[in-house]
């Protein structure tokens, strides 16, 4: 069987649900699963009407996988709130991020959303403050080395996470959209200047639409990891979708990039997301957004290793071709977020940890 | 086709391949293992389960796979692999098997939430089912074990499968967990029983599987309706005692052993106020098999 995105194309293409056989399920539901975009693909299904058109077993997965990330919203909104309250008092401003801030301001995106974490960006000033709120909440700092502590807190752009004693869930604090040692420099405190708050909610905010879209591009074109990366850029295309339709949403997105130096981030997410997901830009947005563009020959292969890296981290649709890519990309991730010296000293002392401690054990095999 | 109709060579070579589709109704695993003691214990415990053609729809893609380098030789291990991603810790490679069925309860545990799961035995006799949930140790899988050599059939000694709109349990007929003790007292009980080869030093002690009796794995896509839920706890010497279980303290419990239980919300309490309404509760003292065997038959003859 030749490698194929089924995910991604039926996504793009529900209607195709009729013609897939009992394999072509199979492998979507692995791929869904794997992509994190189980529960997105039932919610689009079931919006059309077509969930009970879905063979009886493969629909199974898709309720499971509803059921999951409807009770993930509600904790989710349950643990913004016990993020307010931690925070309140202490001066500092909640200000959600990606997933938590689609839920907050009830995105479409939002919907069949799976998450492991709430992100929060504080201004960098009070991160101290911030820390010490959540700490005094019954957060707990991570058990790092020393040396994951100072690269975290020296070179990084977020606190090492942490994670809530009783109800064990993690929230990552941001203080800068870019590592501090990022060869990109963004202007964050414009992002944060801008903030907006969430209906019903006068002390809970998020980033205004275009930097929102900025923000989740430049998160998923500096990655060098892609689990969730085809289920991130899904989340650009949706902001896209739904944002696109307010009036001057898309003169300001390309004016607002430039203005905070995230140019190049941005001309990558419109081109692929129009690529691979055939999101519908204005032609002229296009062309202006073209000031990020890399010189040809950089910007041809970058193009082409993101449509093979975007793809679901899973043994169907895993070429040659595919890891080329990643690896590329992966080093790339590390290439742009600190200088040679200590990118040679970090994955240095990376590779030699890889070699010297077995891995460790996640869980056992038991359901319980 | 059944498992048990393909000749050692063939099954070795189909769920090696990674070809091996077996019904677990009400799923689909298919299975893909290097590890031969796991595919001889395999044989025997899912004799009677059907094969599926290879082109048909799989819920769960297994793999329990030797692991290579030193490992091959030098006290083997092998680890399970959820649709290709290494998912838990290796383990001794004789302990494969084990490790098959651990890896199934798990995919069902932690994907199937179109159920309300229990962690319970269940058994069912003349149509109404026993839910036997516990923590691991107060005796729930002997007793199963017991029980479904003495005329009630096995549903699942692991997994009460809940239909929240019906109301009714189903489970897969799998083979029953035995540890330690227990495995020569059921031998000693049921001396008709095929067990595989006990496993010693597992996270669990020692590990053996019994073979679901033939008669239930038949009759595994019926679902049944609760109407006890029997806590069962295990005394050595202990006369049988069945009394009635507070019943507030019992959907505690209940919810307590359930693996989705927080991921239904409202769904998973109106489920399980509608078992609770339904069942007796129960709990049950007991040293002694042929007690039980006494006991629950009562409990059957009751209306």
């Amino acid at each position: 069987m030749a490698a194929r995105d089924l995910i991604r194309d039926v996504l793009l293409a529900p209607e195709s649900i009729t013609s897939l056989t009992p394999l072509d399920w199979d492998l979507l539901m692995r791929q869904g699963r794997r992509a994190n975009l189980l529960a997105r693909l039932a919610h689009v299904l079931n919006a059309r009407d077509a969930l009970d058109s879905v063979p009886s077993a493969p629909r199974q997965h898709l309720v499971s996988a509803m059921r999951i990330t409807e009770r993930q919203t509600i904790a989710v909104r349950h643990e913004i709130a016990c993020i307010a309250n931690a925070l309140e008092g202490s001066g500092v401003p909640l200000i959600l991020l990606k997933g938590a801030a689609y839920v907050a301001a009830d995105l479409p995106v939002s919907v069949g959303r799976i998450f492991s974490d709430v992100d929060i960006i504080v201004p960098r000033p009070l991160l101290g403050q911030a820390e010490s709120a959540l700490l005094q909440h019954g957060w707990r700092g991570s058990t790092l080395s020393p040396y994951d502590q100072r690269y975290y807190r020296r070179w990084m752009h977020e606190l090492p996470p942490m994670r809530h004693f009783r109800r064990d869930t993690t929230i990552d604090v941001h203080h800068n959209i870019l590592p501090e040692t990022a060869r990109l420099s963004a202007d964050s405190h414009a992002l944060l200047d801008n903030v907006v708050s969430v209906p019903g909610h006068d002390r809970v905010f998020v980033l205004q639409p275009v930097d929102m879209l900025l923000h989740s591009a430049t998160h998923l074109f500096h990655e060098g990891e892609f689990i969730s990366a085809l289920r991130d850029l899904f989340d650009i295309d949706g902001l896209l979708r739904h944002f696109g339709s307010r009036p001057g949403f898309w003169d300001e997105l390309v004016r607002r990039a430039a203005a905070v130096g995230l140019s190049r981030p941005l001309y990558y997410a419109l081109r692929v997301s129009v690529d691979l997901l055939r999101t519908e830009v204005p032609k002229d947005v296009l062309a202006t957004a073209s000031i990020g563009r890399p010189a040809a020959p950089l910007a041809w292969t970058m193009e082409r290793c993101f449509a093979l890296a975007f793809q679901p981290v899973h043994p169907s649709v895993d070429t040659a071709a595919v890891k080329a890519a990643r690896f590329a990309l992966y080093v790339r991730s590390h290439w742009l977020r600190m200088p040679m010296h200590l990118l040679v000293y970090h994955l240095g002392r990376k590779a030699l940890l890889r070699t010297t401690s077995a891995d460790t054990p996640v869980e056992t095999a038991r359901p319980a | 086709m059944k498992v048990g109709d393909l000749s050692p060579d063939a099954l070795r070579r189909q769920v090696g391949e990674g070809n091996l589709l077996i019904d677990l109704a009400p799923f689909v695993a298919r299975l893909r293992c290097d590890v031969d003691s796991a595919v001889r214990n395999l044989a025997s415990m899912y004799a009677a389960f059907s094969v599926l053609p290879s082109d048909h729809f799989a819920d769960f893609h297994i793999q329990v796979m030797r692991e290579p380098g030193l490992r091959r030789w030098y006290r083997p291990q092998a680890r399970f692999f959820f649709d290709g991603q290494p998912s838990f810790t290796p383990l001794p490679s004789d302990q494969a098997f084990a490790m098959i069925e651990w890896g199934l309860n798990w995919c069902v545990a932690a994907h199937a939430h179109q159920y309300l799961i229990i962690h319970a035995a269940v058994i069912e006799r003349d149509g109404r089912a026993a839910l036997l949930p516990a923590p691991p140790g107060s005796g729930k899988s002997t007793l199963c074990a017991a029980l479904v050599h003495r005329g009630w059939r096995l549903l699942s000694d692991e997994l009460a499968l809940i239909d929240m709109d019906t109301g009714q349990v189903c489970g897969m007929a799998r083979p029953v967990n035995l540890k330690n003790e227990s495995i020569d007292v059921l031998r000693a009980f049921a001396p008709e029983a095929v067990l595989t080869p006990p496993v010693p030093d597992t996270l669990k002690g020692t590990v053996s599987l019994m073979r679901p009796p033939l008669a239930s794995v038949q009759r595994r896509r019926e679902p049944a309706m609760p109407a006890w839920i029997v806590l069962p706890r295990y005394t050595a010497g202990s006369p049988p005692r069945l009394v009635a279980h507070n019943r507030a303290r019992t959907s505690l419990l209940i919810a307590e052993q359930s693996f989705n239980y927080d991921i239904q919300g409202l769904r998973g309490f109106d489920a399980l106020c509608a078992v609770l309404d339904r069942c007796e509760c129960l709990q049950f003292t007991y040293g002694d098999l042929d007690d039980a065997v006494r006991a629950f038959d009562a409990l059957a003859a009751t209306h």
